[in-house]
């Protein structure tokens, strides 16, 4: 993962003497930090509130277990909104190749791996197909994933005759249940207490997976590597970057916080395999919208669709591979639910498209396109899975939840268009 | 004998870093037909705005006197509730409701807020007849042609009892009969007592219908003349004789052999497949060398640079291109770019800039490839391609990493122009480059096209302000109403040789 953040338009270049202030970098880059800090403020609310259950590490686990196939959808539905489109069928797109996926398994016997591939190959053949009509056609994408979202939630019912098919062979389940192994072999921090029987009890002392810490020091390592190594090139080109005091305190902030649910995690069972997925896709997407031509092409197209085209950017193709994009991830992200319930049925994956554009808008992207984050989308579904997470330990009503929730999502994108009219 | 019914006494309006009028007077006498001449952007259409409350009373300067009484318009309503309608250029119609919602629209017929169909209906045909059309009051606005739907504007404009009728260049999108019909319809309503405004550049309408004309030109009245002193001579001199000071930069022409030609193109309007916008045009640009379009808006110069770079305007394209002689393909702006074209746009905010990015990424946009490898961006190397432009084209801002938005127009227009340099062209088709920008940018603007000259790139100016295309060209095309009607050379050109181009051209057609 990187840590890089956005140039913005007060890192002024040349001459360095007067580049700017601490202070202006700190303002400027106010909304990055502000949706961090809003989501370690919740955690620490719900830690409080829940009696200290959320820091748990088993909870810790859930929660991204809970929370991958959301994440997972936000990355497309991110490169959706900033070009300027939405795509309403993703929750039902995601049901459906679960179901599909579920039929090849169970019903056919077809091996997980292959089956699994085809499922995700199956995902970006719907995204594509609903990509042609909306940068071929012309339709707008609201009516054309509108319709996507009917015609698979039907599909899905109809392939699954109604019922729920199960289970899914163990490997697959691997997918959501399973956590890396560890090679290394665990460190036993804390020996467990022994009950009378000599025997250990459970919940007591503390056990670390290894592998798991080596990954976290290393990713470390190689975080605080490479930021430094981007800050010094930034420095010889002559370009005045944050001053150094405020640099070393982000990253130590964000190094002891990345070591700190390593070691919670490693204290439970290890990576889960689903968290390395999601890594390397949310690794990927920063980089590719960040560094990568067709990420700037989508944010040009998002930010004024005729200047992209005049410019020679071939709009239509680039939306078509958008959607297409988008398509494949539900597909994962179908596959990781159902492997997570370790069966397929009929309502898998309703309401999902709300939680993941929540996400997204939350993570401060504009509905009007052209702007929007990797980073901001997965904090953003980070700050409303903790919200479920938290809310339903606390035992609140789901009825509630649906309340809370929504007033977050209204009140992240009026505090947004707050601090653009005062910019 | 004649009692004057609208007096505007000093008018000055100024918009952020623009005098757009200064001290206009303008003096018209009941019942007669007066007509309001002047170049593209002179402020004819500013004034009639600040006539009929589009610009309310305090935005501006100066007095208006109507029927004896001064009088402070707040809002368009304020000035219909006095009977004065304006016609704009765009009509003001909805294409989806029918021509009777259209002309009580905002004055429905109804009792309570519920609308009495049958006698809007009635009172619709009845205006109709007024105006001569005759269309189903039914009939959706979409369903006629422009002709038409300028009917429908007047039927509206006489449902509100109009004593004094301003038409914003009516005729600018009719055919010769429909604008025929529209002006023996003014002279007809002259005869029941209504007073009508008629912005025109076309003097041959001009000439037919109007009882007095004043002349505006950079946001002054120049004179107003009475009938018996109307000529086409006179007009024109009066419009464009503004002295030509040292406002453009010295350059001394090296013209090379043929660069880019097009030859024979035609395109069709993009919705009205039977109407010709572009009519088999022909033209050349040599290396080194700066050639202007001249002509008036909607004269299709605009039409015709798009249809060229990568047909991102119309239909039914036909005509060929050729760059060192040889052909190329331009049908797609990709392919336009290969070829060594590129086209900054007329209309920078809506289809030149990405407004909410920084100067840097609009600066690469259109050579993505120039600054990366494999796909993967190297922003260092972007970094100073935007810095290198930032400095060549001289734009003024922070920094490359400034959002565009923030930028004034004449910075804006240098960005265009880097994302266009950095393409790498060796035919630029600048479309307006200095419009709706001060002075001393359009200085800056110019001495770009010349060092670009100097390079031996060509150059194909379109503008619609005449005395900037003297400045700057070595040949001057005048485009009107689809064709090229004359090609003067630099030293041959002057403003009231293009201007008799044009109007001899629009005397053939209309």
């Amino acid at each position: 993962m990187t840590t890089e953040t956005a140039p913005t338009p007060s890192e002024v270049p040349t001459p360095v003497s007067a580049g700017p202030s601490g202070r202006s970098i700190l303002q400027a880059n106010l909304r990055d930090y502000g949706l961090v800090v809003a989501l370690l403020a919740i955690m620490v609310f719900f830690q409080i509130f829940t009696a200290g259950t959320m820091f748990k590490p088993v909870n810790l686990t859930n929660l991204v277990l809970q929370n991958s196939y959301i994440i997972i959808m936000a990355l497309g539905m991110l490169l959706v909104i900033v070009a300027g489109h939405i795509d309403l069928s993703v929750g039902s797109v995601s049901g459906f190749v679960g179901a599909i996926a579920a039929i090849l398994m169970v019903q056919y016997h077809v091996p997980a791996i292959p089956a699994g591939l085809l499922c995700v190959v199956l995902g970006a053949i719907i995204g594509a197909s609903q990509g042609y009509f909306i940068a071929y056609v012309k339709v707008p994408s609201f009516i054309v994933t509108l319709a996507g979202m009917l015609v698979f939630k039907g599909l899905s019912l109809a392939v699954l005759g109604g019922k729920s098919v199960g289970p899914f062979p163990t490997e697959f389940q691997l997918l959501s249940a399973g956590f890396i192994p560890d090679v290394i072999g665990p460190i036993k921090l804390i020996p467990p207490t022994l009950d009378a029987a000599g025997k250990a009890i459970v919940g007591t002392g503390v056990t670390l997976h290894s592998t798991t810490m080596v990954i976290g020091v290393l990713i470390v390592l190689a975080m605080v590597f490479s930021s430094l190594r981007t800050r010094s090139r930034r420095r010889s080109h002559g370009y005045e970057s944050e001053p150094f005091p405020l640099f070393v305190v982000k990253t130590a902030i964000i190094a002891g916080l990345v070591l700190y649910m390593t070691y919670l995690v490693a204290s439970y069972k290890g990576l889960p395999n689903v968290l390395i997925v999601m890594s390397i896709l949310i690794a990927f997407f920063v980089f590719m919208t960040k560094r990568m031509t067709i990420g700037r092409r989508i944010y040009a197209l998002g930010g004024n669709p005729k200047a992209a085209q005049l410019s020679g950017i071939k709009t239509e193709r680039l939306t078509f591979y958008v959607f297409t994009i988008m398509g494949a991830l539900a597909a994962l992200a179908g596959l990781i639910f159902a492997a997570r319930l370790n069966t397929a049925t009929p309502k898998a994956g309703q309401g999902f498209e709300l939680d993941v554009i929540a996400a997204v808008f939350i993570g401060g992207a504009s509905a009007l396109g052209g702007v929007g984050q990797v980073a901001g989308a997965v904090i953003g579904a980070f700050i409303l899975g903790v919200m479920n997470n938290g809310m339903s330990i606390l035992g609140i009503n789901i009825d509630l939840q649906q309340m809370i929730k929504g007033v977050v999502l209204l009140g992240a994108v009026v505090f947004d268009l707050y601090n653009k009219n005062k910019a | 004998m004649e009692t004057t019914i609208l007096e505007m006494r000093g008018i000055t309006k100024t918009f952020p870093g623009v005098k757009a009028l200064s001290d206009v007077n303008l003096n018209v006498r009941e019942g007669e037909i007066h007509a309001i001449v002047g170049e593209n952007g002179a402020g004819k259409s500013t004034l009639m705005k600040v006539l009929s409350g589009v610009y309310p009373a305090g935005s501006y300067d100066g007095q208006i006197i109507y029927r004896g009484a001064e009088v402070q318009f707040k809002t368009i309503r304020d000035s219909e509730h006095q009977n004065i309608v304006i016609i704009h250029q765009e009509l003001a119609l909805v294409p989806l409701l029918s021509i009777a919602e259209n002309i009580f629209l905002g004055n429905e017929v109804a009792k309570n807020g519920i609308i009495n169909w049958d006698e809007a209906r009635a009172g619709a045909r009845k205006l109709l007849a007024m105006v001569g059309l005759k269309e189903d009051p039914d009939t959706l606005i979409t369903h006629i042609g422009v002709g038409k739907q300028q009917l429908v504007e007047i039927a509206k404009a006489l449902s509100k009892e109009v004593k004094l009728l301003i038409l914003d260049e009516p005729t600018a999108s009719l055919s010769e009969k429909d604008s025929t019909a529209l002006l023996d319809l003014l002279l007809e309503f002259k005869k029941q007592g209504i007073t009508s405004i008629l912005i025109s550049h076309k003097l041959n309408e001009i000439k037919r219908v109007a009882d007095r004309v004043t002349v505006i030109r950079d946001g002054k009245t120049i004179e107003t003349m009475d009938k018996a002193d109307i000529s086409e001579d006179r007009i024109i001199t009066s419009m464009v004789g503004r002295s030509l000071e040292d406002r453009y930069p010295d350059r001394v022409p090296n013209v090379g052999e043929k660069l880019f030609e097009v030859k024979d193109w035609s395109v069709y309007h993009p919705l009205h497949a039977d109407r010709q916008v572009v009519k088999n045009i022909a033209l050349h640009v040599n290396k080194g060398e700066v050639v202007g379009i001249a002509g008036l808006m909607g004269s299709g110069r605009t039409e015709f640079a798009m249809s060229v770079f990568g047909r991102t305007y119309g239909q039914k394209i036909s005509g060929q291109v050729l760059m060192h002689g040889k052909p190329v393909d331009t049908s797609t702006v990709r392919r336009a770019v290969d070829a060594g074209l590129a086209y900054a746009t007329e209309d920078r905010k809506t289809y030149g800039l990405n407004l909410i990015d920084h100067i840097k990424n609009n600066v690469t946009i259109a050579n993505l490839p120039g600054v990366s490898r494999y796909g993967v961006l190297d922003d260092m190397a972007e970094m100073k391609v935007a810095n290198d432009y930032r400095k060549a084209t001289n734009i003024r801002s922070s920094s490359v990493l400034q959002l565009t938005g923030n930028l004034s127009g004449g910075n804006q227009q240098k960005v265009v122009l880097s994302k266009w340099l950095f393409s790498d062209p060796e035919v630029l088709i600048l479309d307006e480059p200095t419009r709706g920008i001060d002075v001393g940018a359009k200085y800056e603007i110019y001495t770009i096209i010349n060092k670009l000259a100097g390079e031996g790139k060509g150059i194909l100016v379109i503008s619609s302000e005449m005395p900037e295309l003297l400045g700057i060209c070595d040949r001057i095309y005048v485009m009107n109403e689809g064709r090229i009607v004359g090609e003067l050379s630099g030293d041959e050109a002057s403003q009231e040789k293009i201007m008799r181009a044009i109007v001899r051209a629009e005397g053939r057609t209309a």
